[in-house]
């Protein structure tokens, strides 16, 4: 079986086949990463594009150092920076980036849907890298990749994801890839954070973390936007990191070997406690580095459509 | 690897199990007489024969000389030179040197050399991991058709062939009788 | 001139909601209905200057009246002109509009008032009412000079496109147009509730991570304006009724005889939140496409004449300013050249009879507003459409009369096509002569 998508716009649309597919295209390149000389020419004469509407230093990077590393151009276009102004719609931005003969486009955008509309109306290969609300996809397969390799297969483990689950791309991604590939999954969190329906994409819903991080596998915990106080989502950082921080007391209600996930950049103290961020079940720099091999990946694949 | 033939193919062998043992029995002494010894010599297959033939290497240097040399796999997909104009998605497998091949004679291994690309592509891939003292090359068939200035160190057979044709090496660690076969398709009419 | 001619329209199936339903003939003189009798060709046969329109196979109406339309003139010209969306509207068999004061200026004045009226006047098409802000300048302070708008020709009072939020002012608005006995139109929406949304929130909105709007936030001013109506007494008109909840209420207000009447529309009937997961912006408006329950409930509340009439709430933006990221784009949709087809399949659904859903875009608006049109009563001004309801055809948004294209129906097929439309006896569309123009 081979990757046939022209983008990577969500996991909602993917087969657990083709995610499988991404995660094995990486497994190579993590040893590329691990060499003196970090650099393959398959993607030697290619262009990409990092499209970012919204500031993300750590996601950009990822990108940047995973096209790199496979050769290609990498060109940055930020709107503070770059001809984006006012009045220039998307489209036309993406068909001027589509006709300096551009061949892959990561797009971040804070619109949910922006990288659809444009994958949908350019010959570009379009890679979402966050959009609005909606999707993160490269993040969720990175996260995938981690929980596979520390716990061998995905099938079958306890998945807890918390935090505000309403307001998160990576937690839609998460829920669509730990889904597909077998997982039960627990969205916790305060009613404020937890959008409407949010069962029907298959996963079980918990108010009291201590009651959810009974037995888990698996914490994947969401950064918490300080700014969202103001909107009545959570009285105060202080009540929140309460009741749902993950302490090293609700460490120890997980299972023994528990892995403690979060997409950074931590708020120490808030989503992880300080103690718990440096332990061994951490694996925070591992989802960093097997983010660059699966974005290798998939811009190899991407890159191998004719 | 690329898929097995249809029925509707005829093959000739070239080579058959005996006649596969003697050649790489032969090259293993060569590449020890050649290296004096097989001090900081290692050995690297390129996938998926390559790797296949290498290890026969190693096991009948170490009968030979009573040393282990050190072994290697090479996945060249990402060093081809046409991967842009190629229909099918080749598979990526990892490359696994586990050791340093800086200042190491590598001899690279591969089954057929044909048009030398993927020799190239091999060179690149190496040097990308380290500088070896010296780089040679072990074949067990050469099928001319060079496209490139490349040459064997070490050949089990000289085979002439036409462009067009087809030559594999079939190992028993395929799930194949050892031999080296000539396929004629005999579907396609006149 | 048209009007010292007679005209017959002959042999169709006149469909007059509560007068008449079957073959017959219609007479016009003087631009006014004269007669509605079978065999009337007969008996006029030898008359002079008598054109006649041979109506055999179609349905012939009372021209449908939209109590709501935005019409963008003055201000937002490119979207729409009174002019373009005259012409869009008596392609769909409208003959009457009522247009919404959300215009830059807004219509908050005479001098606005009588613009659009001299406008409508110059386009020739239909018949456009303005309807007049409930507040200077829409924003929702003071009120605007309703008596002054009332005596200039607005049907009613609306700060459409946002709502009032301050329950006082509302208050006062609906006892001040009480004294002209003019309905009050809410556009029913807290505008916390529904702060940074773009779609229904729901199953599909969490999906999506679009943010959502709550169907509470229509429905709690539903609520606030029911009991407002009840205190002051005065005419409540509901628009683009959208949920469940807000259908029961009005149900419930009329059981108990508040002066409350409500509206849908096509796109609310025939469509939920799930054509927005292509993202497509032509899938957006305010309020929003909701889940399949909220569609049978407004079924079921057409049906049961909890909801009078069927309106438009005709959107139009322009293409580019639709072609944005689903959040960034404009609400609204247009709606005035597919709304007969999509009432139509209530027809066909057997939801409603041919004469129940023709009344709806009728004789029920015309009532809404106390406008003397959506009849084929003789004396009344001969607005008349011609529809062919078996003709099928495919929407195509280049091919519509409205300035922009932002219909979430393109490529639907519809069945149901006007074919002439007639306002005071004269032919303002005429489909052949479109499709002459068109080649």
């Amino acid at each position: 079986m081979s990757f046939k998508r022209k983008d990577l716009l969500g996991l909602a649309s993917l087969s657990p086949e083709e995610m499988a597919l991404i995660l094995e295209a990486a497994e190579p390149f993590k040893e590329v990463s691990g060499r003196e000389i970090k650099k393959v020419p398959a993607l030697r004469g290619k262009t990409v594009v990092n499209l970012f509407f919204e500031p993300s230093t750590r996601t950009r990077t990822s990108f940047e150092l995973a096209a790199k590393r496979l050769s290609a151009d990498v060109v940055n276009f930020s709107p503070s920076s770059s001809s984006v102004v006012k009045g220039e719609t998307l489209l036309d931005t993406a068909r001027n980036i589509e006709f300096m003969q551009a061949d892959i486009l990561v797009l971040r955008h804070s619109s949910a849907g922006a990288a659809e509309i444009l994958a949908k109306n350019s010959r570009l290969s379009v890679i979402n890298a966050g959009d609005g609300w909606h999707e993160h996809p490269t993040q969720a397969l990175s996260d995938l990749l981690t929980i596979k390799e520390k716990k061998g297969q995905v099938r079958d483990l306890r998945v807890a994801i918390v935090g505000d689950l309403a307001h998160s791309r990576v937690a839609r991604s998460n829920i669509h890839a730990l889904t597909k590939m077998g997982a039960n999954v627990r969205a916790v969190g305060p009613p404020t954070m937890i959008p409407l329906s949010l069962q029907r994409l298959g996963v079980e819903v918990f108010h009291d973390f201590d009651k959810a991080i009974a037995g888990v596998d698996v914490v994947i915990t969401l950064r918490l936007q300080l700014e969202r106080q103001g909107r009545s989502l959570f009285p105060s950082i202080r009540e929140y990191a309460r009741l749902y921080g993950l302490t090293a007391e609700r460490v120890q209600r997980a299972a023994q070997d528990v892995l403690v996930m979060h997409p950074g950049p931590v708020n120490r103290g808030v989503e992880i406690a300080h103690d718990v961020v440096d332990s061994g079940s951490a694996v925070i720099l591992d989802q960093v580095a097997n983010g660059v091999a699966v974005r290798m990946g998939l811009m190899y694949l991407l890159a191998q459509r004719n | 690897m690329e898929p097995m033939p249809p029925k509707h193919h005829q093959e000739s062998v070239i080579m058959d199990s005996h006649e596969m043992t003697r050649a790489l029995t032969r090259i293993a002494h060569e590449i020890l007489e050649r290296n004096k010894g097989c001090r900081d010599v290692g050995l690297v297959g390129i996938r998926t024969g390559g790797v296949y033939l290498a290890q026969r290497l190693k096991r009948l240097i170490a009968q030979i000389e009573q040393t282990e040399v050190v072994l290697g796999e090479l996945d060249i997909t990402l060093y081809r030179d046409d991967l842009s104009i190629r229909k099918d998605q080749p598979v990526l497998k990892k490359t696994d040197i586990p050791f340093h091949i800086s200042d190491i004679r590598i001899i690279l291994v591969d089954d057929v050399l044909f048009t030398g690309r993927t020799i190239r592509a091999a060179m690149d891939g190496l040097t990308d991991l380290g500088r070896p003292a010296e780089i040679q090359l072990a074949v067990l068939i050469d099928r001319g058709h060079r496209q490139l200035p490349i040459r064997a160190n070490y050949v089990g057979k000289n085979i002439p062939t036409a462009k067009d044709e087809n030559i594999r090496v079939l190992l028993e660690e395929l799930g194949e009788e050892d031999r080296v076969a000539k396929l004629i398709n005999v579907g396609t009419a006149a | 001139m048209a009007n010292d001619i007679k005209i017959l329209i002959a042999g169709g199936q006149v469909v007059d909601p509560g007068q008449w339903n079957g073959i017959a003939d219609v007479l016009i003189e003087e631009g006014k209905i004269s007669a509605v009798e079978p065999d009337l060709q007969q008996k006029l046969q030898g008359v002079k200057a008598l054109t006649t329109i041979d109506a055999t196979g179609l349905i012939v109406c009372p021209g449908f009246v939209d109590l709501h339309v935005h019409f963008r003139e003055p201000g937002f010209e490119h979207k729409e002109t009174i002019a373009t969306g005259s012409a869009a509207a008596v392609a769909g068999g409208f003959t009457s509009v009522c247009c919404m004061p959300n215009t830059q200026p807004v219509n908050d004045s005479r001098s606005v008032t009588e613009f659009i009226l001299a406008q409508a006047a110059a386009a020739g098409k239909a018949r456009v009412f303005p309807i007049g802000a409930i507040t200077k300048g829409s924003k929702g302070e003071e009120l605007a000079e309703i008596g002054e708008l009332f005596d200039a020709g607005c049907v009613a009072v609306s700060d459409d496109g946002v709502p009032v939020m301050n329950s006082l002012v509302m208050r006062r608005a609906m006892e001040y147009a009480s004294a002209f006995h003019l309905p009050v139109i809410d556009h029913c929406e807290d505008s916390q509730l529904s702060r940074g949304g773009s779609m229904h929130e729901g199953a599909v909105s969490t999906e999506l991570g679009i943010p959502g709007i709550p169907k509470a936030a229509e429905e709690v001013m539903v609520a606030r304006n029911i009991s407002l109506a009840e205190l002051t007494g005065a005419r409540l008109h509901l628009p683009h009724v959208s949920t469940v909840g807000s259908v029961r209420m009005v149900r419930e207000a009329k059981a108990r005889g508040v002066p409350v009447t409500a509206e849908a529309c096509p796109h609310h009937f025939s469509l939920t939140d799930e054509a927005v997961r292509s993202y497509d912006s032509n899938a957006k408006m305010n309020p929003p496409l909701r889940t399949d329950e909220d569609v049978q409930a407004i079924k079921e509340g057409l049906r049961d004449h909890t909801i009078d009439i069927v309106a438009t709430d005709h959107a139009p933006h322009a293409v580019q300013e639709k072609l944005l990221e689903f959040d960034a784009a404009p609400f609204g949709i247009i709606g005035l050249e597919t709304a007969f087809p999509l009432t139509l399949n209530l027809v066909e659904e057997g939801l409603l009879t041919l004469e129940q859903a023709i009344a709806k875009l009728t004789r029920e608006p015309a009532r809404v507003f106390d406008l003397s049109h959506g009849t084929l009563a003789p004396g009344v001004a001969a607005d008349v459409t011609l529809i062919d309801p078996a003709a099928t055809w495919v929407v195509d948004p280049a091919r519509l009369h409205s300035l922009s294209r932002n219909t979430p129906f393109a490529g639907w097929t519809m069945k149901g096509r006007v074919v002439k439309t007639l306002v005071a006896g004269e032919v303002v569309y005429d489909r052949e002569s479109v499709i002459k123009e068109q080649r």
